[in-house]
């Protein structure tokens, strides 16, 4: 594991792998009735938010708390950053007030790259979102869905999803969540297929590994997990589709359209969902979406996430140990919550 | 007045020569030349150019004297070989007036270490809008010849017309900075490949090319000349040759940077690598350069464009567009030109100095090295190989692409109409 977490992109197959293995041992101390870890006692995580998420936030700050870690939110609303106080002298401030590891999101693609690389500070960075770049820790929890359901909670630990078919429909041009769910998927083996309007795919999408569609009925018959992103409504302002009415009849996943999906193949979405534009309800509230599910693998995998770059209770170890010998963080998550849990 | 014996430079890349300056004005150049009465300078192995012209500087002042002033950007132009530079329209207030123009044009006189030849705004406050006073800057003691509204495009297609037409009338060209607005809103970055992972908003060739497309065509149906500022894509260069083919009476310049980096580098999302236009691909980079050394580029020119360390120490979205240039321009054209055999130090005279004092109209600049010119000279070390060091910059600003990239050559004298402003590579 590296450092930091700024791109799914910068995970290999080993790493994914032990993130999701290690995300189903978090998920066990959900099940428990005290659902508390002391892995992270005494170190402190700030979650740094430019842009408003709640849901994303809050997912971050159960995670942490289950950790015990000690938890600080800091919200600078709007994009008022560079007006004001600089993403450098935020990020300095809160270093100076002690804190191992920062969980940022923004609105400008590449700042949590520039904290992790410009030697402004040498806390962990984790990427909560940045601008439409990436969402890796969405891209995890989304991968780690999928291998519940397509392979199986016990049955998944230690595999990938070679040759799982993922179809990613909506807007992608403006998604790091497409992004982030292109590399990650690409590296655990399945097959992706983008669908969208030309118009909302990237100058540049043809060297991504996956396939691009237009059709979206051509390729429901042929995924095992269909993906529906979320779709702005002011989009259509900028032309990049006629109408709200056309965009839902063209590329809205209906009950008539789930049906032509395979029996297994599950429909999701990183929420917030938009009714009646991208999904109806019928299949928002159907068994085989797994919207709800996905939140709360989302803590799961945040705890995961933490606990792999903060090296649970060793407050030395992500700060100087080489970069080679990291990979054993997850020998030692196999015995570390068991023994650790508190009772 | 003082004489100068430069002994043994070879002249435009040629054979060795002794070049005597005498005064203001190159008095002789021979071999065997007699030193008596004058200081010498020994030049084995160097280049001597004609004093190297620059189309294309932000000079700051008025108004960013925090980036850059004119004393600060014309010793930064003396180090890096220069004797004249145009001083683009957007500092604040504009240059669209002749009283702002002329302040820049005598704050370059009194500091005296390059000619500033200020260029006049096309438009009032650069809003594309109203046609600024072009005749009266003219008309002024800075004697405007060259309008842009650079930074911005003059996009109203009637505007651009009417000011390519007006200028006629005084032998003024407007220098064009190609930009389709609509299709570069909220634009970061090279739109392709690397735009469509980093996620960072696409600036397409074509919002460049189409704006080119046009105005050549407007050129050509008023009879005037157009000037293409900072050209980047393979595309502008395609339609460059074909409208000098066509006849059509258009120049167009290339950056040293576009000529070097590719928009592979933004993937470091570090800003110094942030300018507009972008940085293009390996293939575009390839085209300029061919471009340049068959004479559809023009010219080189620097674009430089300083700012304060705060406006790039942050993240992409929020840093300013632009780089200095004018210390490493030479550099880097020996670099990507010379060294590579696309040009050769003739060819190089051509594009830095000949050429852009034509475009530019700036008399006294741009002549050969010869007898009864001006002594506007540059002395260059090719064999010299150093590593870029941002802190010995004489620009009040750092925000170079290449701090530690190493660039060969290096300019060791610069003399402007006799008068060394660069001795040893240090400030006169």
């Amino acid at each position: 594991m590296q450092r930091h977490l700024i791109s799914a992109a910068d995970l290999t197959r080993d790493d994914a792998i032990l993130l999701l293995d290690t995300a189903e041992e978090m998920a066990r101390v959900a099940d428990r009735p005290i659902k508390k870890l002391p892995t992270l006692r005494g170190r402190t995580v700030v979650n740094l938010f430019f842009e408003d998420s709640t849901r994303t936030r809050i997912s971050f700050e159960a995670a942490e708390k289950r950790l015990s870690a000690d938890v600080i939110n800091f919200s600078a609303k709007g994009s008022s950053v560079s007006k004001g106080e600089s993403l450098k002298d935020t990020a300095q401030t809160l270093e100076a007030m002690g804190v191992d590891a920062v969980v940022i999101r923004h609105g400008a693609s590449g700042a949590p790259y520039r904290l992790a690389t410009s030697g402004w500070i040498d806390a962990a960075v984790i990427n909560a979102g940045d601008g439409t770049h990436q969402h890796p820790t969405q891209a995890l929890l989304d991968a780690f869905t999928m291998r519940r359901r397509l392979v199986g909670r016990d049955a998944g630990i230690g595999r990938d999803l070679a040759g799982r078919r993922v179809t990613i429909v909506g807007d992608v041009l403006h998604s790091r969540v497409a992004r982030s769910n292109v590399d990650l998927l690409h590296t655990l083996g399945a097959e992706v297929t983008l669908v969208a309007p030309p118009t909302l795919l990237p100058v540049g999408v043809e060297t991504w590994p996956c396939e691009i569609a237009y059709d979206l009925d051509g390729t429901l018959p042929k995924s095992d997990a269909v993906m529906m992103l979320r779709v702005q409504r002011e989009r259509m302002n900028a032309a990049f589709f006629p109408t709200e009415r056309e965009y839902s009849r063209r590329y809205g996943l209906d009950g008539e359209r789930m049906a032509r999906m395979p029996e297994h193949a599950v429909v999701m979405h990183p929420g917030p969902m938009v009714r009646g534009m991208e999904i109806t309800a019928e299949v928002a509230d159907s068994d085989r979406c797994t919207v709800v599910e996905q939140v709360a693998n989302g803590v799961s995998m945040r705890m995961a996430v933490l606990y792999l770059l903060l090296g649970g209770n060793e407050p030395a170890v992500t700060h100087t140990r080489p970069p080679a010998a990291q990979q054993s963080a997850g020998e030692r998550s196999a015995h570390t919550f068991d023994t650790a849990e508190e009772k | 007045m003082s004489r100068i014996l430069i002994r043994g430079a070879r002249v435009l890349g040629g054979e060795a020569r002794d070049v005597l300056v005498d005064g203001e004005t190159i008095a002789e150049v021979g071999t065997g030349l007699s030193a008596e009465g004058a200081e010498v300078v020994e030049a084995d192995g160097k280049v001597l150019l004609p004093g190297l012209v620059d189309l294309h500087t932000h000079l700051r002042e008025p108004g960013r004297e925090d980036s850059e002033t004119v004393l600060t950007g014309t010793r930064a132009a003396a180090s890096g070989g220069y004797t004249a530079v145009f001083a683009m329209a957007n500092t604040f207030p504009v240059a669209d007036t002749a009283g702002v123009v002329e302040q820049v044009y005598r704050l370059g006189r009194e500091h005296g270490y390059c000619d500033v030849q200020p260029v006049g705004a096309v438009t009032v406050g650069l809003e594309g809008q109203k046609l600024a006073e072009l005749g009266a800057m003219h008309e002024s003691a800075a004697g405007v010849t060259v309008f842009s509204d650079d930074g911005k495009c003059v996009h109203d297609a009637v505007i651009m017309r009417r000011a390519l037409e007006y200028v006629k009338a005084f032998g003024g060209v407007v220098a064009q900075h190609a930009q389709e607005p609509r299709l570069t809103e909220g634009a970061q970055m090279n739109e392709g490949v690397v735009s469509a992972e980093l996620g960072l908003g696409g600036w397409p060739a074509v919002a460049e090319e189409s704006i080119i497309a046009r105005d050549v065509l407007l050129a050509e149906h008023v009879g005037s000349r157009v000037h293409v500022c900072h050209l980047s894509t393979a595309g502008s260069v395609e339609i460059v040759r074909w409208a000098k083919s066509r006849g059509i009476d258009v120049t167009a310049e290339v950056t040293p940077h576009h000529l070097l980096l590719t928009d592979e580098l933004v993937r470091t999302y570090n800003p110094v690598y942030k300018v507009n236009p972008p940085l293009r691909t390996e293939r575009d980079v390839r085209a300029l350069r061919e471009a340049l050394a068959d004479g559809t580029i023009d010219i080189v020119a620097t674009d430089h464009a300083p700012h304060p360390h705060e406006d790039k120490d942050c993240e992409w979205a929020a840093a300013a567009m632009g780089m200095v240039g004018l210390e490493t321009a030479l550099s880097v054209v020996q670099q990507t030109m010379v060294d590579t055999g696309l040009l050769t130090w003739e060819g190089v005279a051509d594009r830095m100095s000949f050429a852009p004092a034509r475009i530019g109209r700036a008399t006294g600049h741009g002549r050969p090295v010869s007898a009864g010119e001006p002594a506007n000279l540059t002395l260059v070390d090719p064999a010299y190989r150093g590593e870029v060091d941002p802190a010995g910059f004489a620009s009040r600003s750092r925000n170079t692409p290449y701090e530690g990239r190493e660039l060969p050559g290096r300019v060791t004298h610069t003399w402007l109409r006799g008068k060394a402003t660069l001795v040893d590579g240090k400030l006169a």
